[in-house]
């Protein structure tokens, strides 16, 4: 939690038909038992999480996995086949005006509203909200609050069209929480970045994150989740294989050094996490005949990319031992 | 846990408020975007020149000239093409475009960005008739601005029209998926024109293609604007020499009635579809064909 400012001040529960009673510290996001199938495909077997008020989360996962398919259905942008879900307490298959007003979806723009000014827009966006506010969660935000924040100030009079990319993903960003949402979705904010766009977008989440707001964010971009989120879940084939803070798989990972050698012609290998043990009992054992040494830590990324190897090839219960330590 | 706290929220004010905005804000763009302004000004022309080149034919032996006859006609042509075929256009673009996703992620955005488009396209619609009514009442010695028949028809003529087309319009472009294919409504709605007596008096034509134009709403919108601007003499062209108010109201009655019962579950259904992969494979599709 990073409830460090007044913008996490209580926020308002859902009254509506479908909502569920939503305590303080209940899931904003809870998914139990999800299905999705697409005619004869079935495209999600069962994922199961849950994402707490305030934390970030980094959903991952190779291409098809059913990163974007799971993200969509908590929007109530599309159907589940079976499985229990609730997004601030409600079902997104039932969610009402009120519960979509607390949503906010970072969609990747193409070039709608291409002819309209960036301040108009996001005014016209941010009335759409106005009916929500409440003394407690105030809303929408202040548009020329929002513009500085976002740093389109300067842009605010120019015509949406005539953004560069990087403008238009800091002004999606801003369409996304002009209403101040409470749970923020985020599918592959950052695909077709350039370097300098991406660190300026990882800097607005995580201003937006500081701010107390809950985020799920899609990415294939290893760094981007290590970066921005408090909790990965790696997503393949349509199950959750695993998931942990990011310290936790990290931890569970950095413990493992790959010390590799040669004796006469021969290569070896070894993974420990007692690096310095390990190569002392080796010098004693083979003192001069150890050539070729190398030590080298594996990182998020091998584990990960080995994770999701064993998982494609139906190695699931290789891929659960590898993150044992991490997962659950 | 009290809901004291809560706003009282009136889901049609936020609608009508928003789409009000937007439709306004869209008309405004349209009149100050150069582009826009040519496009419509070059259609005008196009619409008003032939009245200019006809303004000394007189149609067969009624009296009046070909022109009389053609400016109120131009009206359908206004309601169908800058009303219906122009919602089709833009139904399609938005949905290519993700305008139409960005509003569904907002609380009312869908039927705020219907209510809209509709003021958006009842503008155009309703600026692009004032300009051939306006020319009606310069060139033709016997529409007078001073009679209100003239205004009280066109206000009900219009209305009619635009409900018996617009729903037409809306179906059509939650159904075609790519813009390229607009051809698929342009060139039946020129076909239909070139029948329902704008040019030239249905009267004239085969029986059976009268009743091909009877169907559609196109004829009647151009028969009631001839009965509200021509001079009563100017019957003696229409099929029956009357003006067939009764029928017209039907037929348009009909459509919109129709229009209005279909349109609805057609634009859920498309709108329900709509979504971040959606978006992103029609872009795909888009970018890998050459422009």
């Amino acid at each position: 939690m990073k409830d460090d400012d007044g913008a996490a001040a209580p926020r308002t529960p859902h009254h509506g038909a479908a909502a569920r009673p939503e305590g303080p510290d209940g899931p904003v996001i809870d998914v139990r038992g999800l299905h999705m199938r697409y005619g004869g495909h079935q495209v999600l077997h069962g994922v199961d999480f849950s994402v707490r008020r305030g934390e970030v989360v980094a959903l991952l996962g190779p291409n098809g996995a059913g990163k974007s398919t799971t993200i969509e259905i908590l929007e109530g942008f599309r159907e589940r086949s079976a499985g229990a879900v609730r997004v601030l307490g409600t079902d997104p298959a039932e969610g009402d005006e009120r519960w979509r007003s607390r949503l906010g979806v970072v969609l990747q723009s193409w070039r709608d509203h291409g002819k309209w000014r960036v301040r108009e827009l996001l005014e016209h966006f941010a009335a759409f909200y106005a009916p929500y506010s409440t003394p407690h969660h105030p809303r929408p935000w202040d548009t020329a609050q929002l513009l500085a924040l976002v740093g389109l100030t300067g842009q605010a009079e120019q015509r949406v069209g005539s953004l560069s990319g990087g403008q238009r993903r800091r002004l999606d960003l801003a369409i996304a929480v002009v209403g101040r949402p409470e749970v923020l979705f985020l599918d592959e904010p950052t695909v077709g970045f350039d370097p300098e766009a991406r660190q300026e977008f990882h800097t607005l989440v995580k201003v937006l994150a500081d701010q107390g707001n809950t985020i799920l964010l899609t990415t294939h971009d290893l760094e981007e989740a290590q970066k921005l989120a408090d909790r990965v879940l790696i997503l393949v084939g349509g199950r959750i294989i695993a998931h942990g803070t990011v310290d936790e798989l990290a931890r569970r990972i950095g413990a493992d050094v790959e010390v590799t050698w040669t004796t006469g012609c021969i290569g070896h290998r070894h993974r420990t996490p007692d690096v310095t043990g390990f190569l002392r009992r080796l010098f004693e054992e083979h003192g001069d005949d150890v050539a070729d040494l190398r030590v080298r830590q594996v990182n998020l990324e091998d584990v990960y990319l080995a994770v999701v190897r064993d998982a494609e090839v139906g190695r699931t219960d290789e891929a659960a031992r590898r993150l044992a330590g991490a997962a659950l | 846990m009290s809901t004291t706290t809560r706003a009282a929220v009136h889901p049609l004010r936020i609608t009508l408020r928003q789409g009000l905005h937007r439709g306004g804000r869209e008309l405004h763009q349209m009149v100050t975007n150069g582009q826009d302004l040519a496009s419509n000004l070059v259609w005008l022309v196009g619409l008003l020149a032939p009245l200019h080149m006809l303004r000394d034919n007189e149609l067969g032996d009624t009296g009046m000239s070909v022109a009389g006859f053609l400016l109120p006609s131009l009206i359908s042509m206004c309601v169908a093409f800058n009303g219906m075929l122009s919602l089709t256009q833009q139904l399609i673009v938005d949905r290519q475009d993700g305008t139409l996703l960005r509003l569904k992620a907002m609380p009312h955005g869908m039927p705020g960005y219907l209510v809209g488009k509709i003021i958006n396209v009842a503008g155009t619609v309703l600026a692009a008739c004032a300009v051939v009514v306006l020319t009606g009442i310069l060139m033709l010695p016997d529409v007078s601005p001073g009679n209100p028949g003239l205004w009280l028809a066109l206000a009900w003529v219009l209305p009619l029209g635009l409900l018996s087309m617009l729903p037409l319009g809306a179906i059509l472009g939650s159904l075609i998926e790519s813009p390229r294919n607009i051809g698929l409504v342009m060139i039946p709605l020129f076909g239909l024109a070139s029948v329902s007596g704008i040019f030239y008096p249905a009267s004239q034509l085969p029986a059976w293609v009268q009743h091909v134009a009877e169907a559609f709403p196109l004829y009647w919108i151009g028969l009631a604007a001839r009965a509200a601007l021509l001079p009563a003499g100017a019957v003696a062209a229409e099929i029956g020499e009357s003006w067939r108010h009764w029928e017209t109201v039907g037929v348009l009655g009909l459509w919109a009635g129709l229009g209005l019962l279909v349109a609805p579950a057609v634009l859920r259904r498309t709108a329900r579809r709509e979504s971040g992969s959606v978006m992103a494979t029609r872009r795909e599709r888009a970018m890998q064909r050459p422009v």
